[in-house]
């Protein structure tokens, strides 16, 4: 394999894993697998889009000027923080009028996976509706790849790598060290014990919608800055996210994040061996590979 | 007169198209709660499966092989029976998500072969000239409307009597134990795995059947007829008229295609000729919602569930 290939992979997989961890931490704790994750990812991205967008008008061309060598001025940072938190919002309100009163009425995991398909499409097809199918970008500046020991990668891709990496490690020792995170692991052990045992499950449930969606909006950002910004880009990044969050193992933050690095590799390897036009079929073959072998995945434990 | 009950006839017969989809996604969801997110995918393979077998020899692609539309519509049935079989075999002992999904997978990998597998599918531009059953009474429109209809119709009646029969047999009401008490069912000695993965390759086929009877329907096929968007027409379509219950997943294919049909014409209205897209897109919007809002407001339906336990017993009452 090229380095040139792990290279793509390893940057196409910061963003898979991002996305992944979000999947995972839902799972865990929530018990179901959240359809609706692709499109906090895309809608994150346009988020950004939108507030960055008026930043730039508001301060004139003082934020929209590039930083360095990067291809997007002071107005995608600031603009990706906001929308952060505005992904999270979205994240919580789907949370408070669709899969929280399901809850309540103890519905199966099936209807609350069910419900997250319904609330998908209603939200990509929403930015549909308001921003339609023509694709963004979040800036028109041509960047030039570095080269670095026969691998070339432009300053945004090694950023959004970095990036990546700073916000895992994060949340793994938010999830390991600190006192929410003791007890969103003991929410996802057991619910009920949690509960008795003092811990609000409620302020957990809502933490765990939050930090998903962040890291999604981060993800999205990412994946629009690096590729482009479209409705079906939640779509077409669901596969890899389950395909990952199931390969590392279901509540498995480091799990998530690796595996995401490898379905990203496994793409780029596809597309520069076989083809373009294959590389959604990827994560599908891992997805099956690893059903087959190893159901509960490389970091999690076997518990049917 | 003529152009209405063209128009009529129509819009049943696209409706009946989607009611045995119904049906098949009953015998998985509605017995035995499995819940299938790539029901497009298996009817995808189903159509494409009976187009291949009945259009004539075709040069730069494999097939067709001109056989009788009963032949295709056999092998489309056996074709996505056997894809259920085989995706339900990898995934029924798991979680009950995992099925989805691998199933939502499926989905997306039909979706890639049928764009990038030219030989057999004709690539993005799908296959045509699909025979049209009754094709030698098409210089009568009302006549050759007609006959589709009335073949449409005794499918699913066929269906529908084939299926109340299995509901009502001790098959059937082991599928319900499985769904209702896992655990117990399996005390009794019932192989779970194996109940749900027969009823999983039923309601595959009856899709393909499905996919086979729309595509011959309509004389065309093409990939982006397989969208998500399929299937989440066909969830909305059982849901609203009542999981479990096939007469239900009949009314809500006939009621939610109705809404569907007539909002069209209803919201492009709204807008003017350039934002038409976007019209679309606040269409699925608002099926999106109605699902939603019918899980949280009337789950069971229009048409709840009914409780049958044999059919030697007398009429049960409805569930409380």
């Amino acid at each position: 394999m090229s380095p040139q290939i792990l290279v793509d992979g390893l940057i196409a997989g910061s963003m898979i894993g991002l996305g992944a961890i979000g999947v995972t931490l839902t799972y865990s704790i929530l018990r179901f697998a959240n359809f609706a994750h692709g499109d906090y990812l895309a809608w994150g991205a346009y988020f950004a889009l939108a507030l960055s967008g008026a930043l730039g008008s508001l301060a004139g061309g003082a934020l929209a000027a590039p930083i360095g060598p990067f291809s997007f001025g002071w107005s995608l940072p600031l603009a990706a923080l906001a929308a952060t938190a505005l992904t999270a919002g979205l994240a919580l309100l789907v949370d408070a009028l669709l899969f929280g009163p399901l809850r309540r009425r103890g519905s199966s995991v099936i209807i609350l996976v069910m419900a997250s398909f319904g609330a998908a499409l209603t939200l990509r097809s929403l930015l549909e509706f308001t921003f339609t199918s023509k694709p963004f970008y979040y800036t028109g500046e041509l960047q030039i790849a570095v080269r670095f020991a026969g691998m070339r990668a432009t300053p945004d891709q090694l950023l959004s790598l970095a990036v990546a990496l700073v916000l895992v490690i994060l949340v793994h020792l938010l999830l390991t060290r600190t006192a929410i995170g003791r007890e969103m692991r003991a929410v996802a052990e057991n619910p009920g014990l949690a509960g008795v045992a003092g811990v609000d499950v409620r302020r957990v449930v809502r933490t765990v919608w939050a930090l998903g969606a962040v890291l999604a909006c981060m993800a999205g950002v990412m994946a629009g800055l690096l590729i482009q910004i479209r409705p079906q880009m939640g779509l077409d990044l669901l596969l890899p996210l389950f395909a990952a969050a199931i390969l590392g193992g279901i509540g498995s933050v480091p799990g998530a994040m690796l595996a995401g690095l490898i379905v990203g590799v496994g793409e780029a390897a596809t597309v520069a061996v076989v083809g373009a036009q294959w590389r959604a079929a990827v994560a599908f073959v891992i997805l099956v590979a690893i059903l087959l072998l190893r159901p509960q995945g490389l970091f999690g434990r076997s518990d049917g | 007169m003529i152009d209405l009950f063209g128009y009529g006839a129509f819009f049943l017969s696209m409706a009946l198209t989607y009611a045995i989809i119904c049906l098949g996604l009953n015998v998985q969801w509605g017995q035995t709660g499995l819940f299938n997110v790539g029901v497009a995918g298996f009817v995808a393979i189903g159509a494409y499966a009976s187009a291949l077998l009945t259009t004539p020899d075709t040069p730069d692609r494999l097939g067709g092989f001109g056989l009788p539309i009963v032949a295709g519509w056999i092998g489309a049935a056996l074709a996505a029976g056997i894809a259920s079989f085989l995706v339900g075999a990898l995934t029924v002992r798991l979680r009950a998500d995992y099925l989805a999904i691998a199933t939502f997978g499926v989905a997306v990998m039909v979706q890639l072969c049928l764009l990038n597998l030219q030989g057999l599918t004709g690539g993005p531009f799908g296959i045509g000239f699909i025979p049209r059953p009754f094709a030698a009474t098409a210089t009568n429109p009302a006549l050759f409307a007609a006959l589709n209809l009335a073949l449409l119709l005794a499918v699913v009646a066929a269906l529908y009597l084939g299926l109340e029969r299995l509901l009502r047999s001790p098959w059937g009401r082991v599928l319900r134990a499985i769904r209702e008490d896992e655990t117990a069912a399996r005390a009794l000695g019932k192989n779970a795995d194996r109940f749900r993965l027969q009823a999983f390759a039923i309601g595959g086929a009856i899709m393909g059947l499905a996919g086979a009877a729309q595509g011959h329907f309509i004389g065309f096929i093409a990939p982006e007829n397989y969208q998500p968007m399929l299937t989440f027409q066909v969830w909305a379509m059982l849901i609203a008229g009542g999981s479990g219950n096939n007469r239900g997943a009949i009314l809500g294919a006939i009621v939610v295609w109705g809404l569907w049909a007539f909002s069209a014409p209803a919201i492009a209205a709204l807008f003017p000729p350039d934002q038409q897209a976007r019209a679309a897109a606040l269409r699925i919007v608002l099926i999106g919602v109605g699902l939603c809002a019918i899980l949280l407001i009337r789950p069971r339906g229009l048409l709840g569930e009914t409780r049958t336990v044999s059919r030697h017993l007398p009429k049960a009452k409805p569930k409380p």
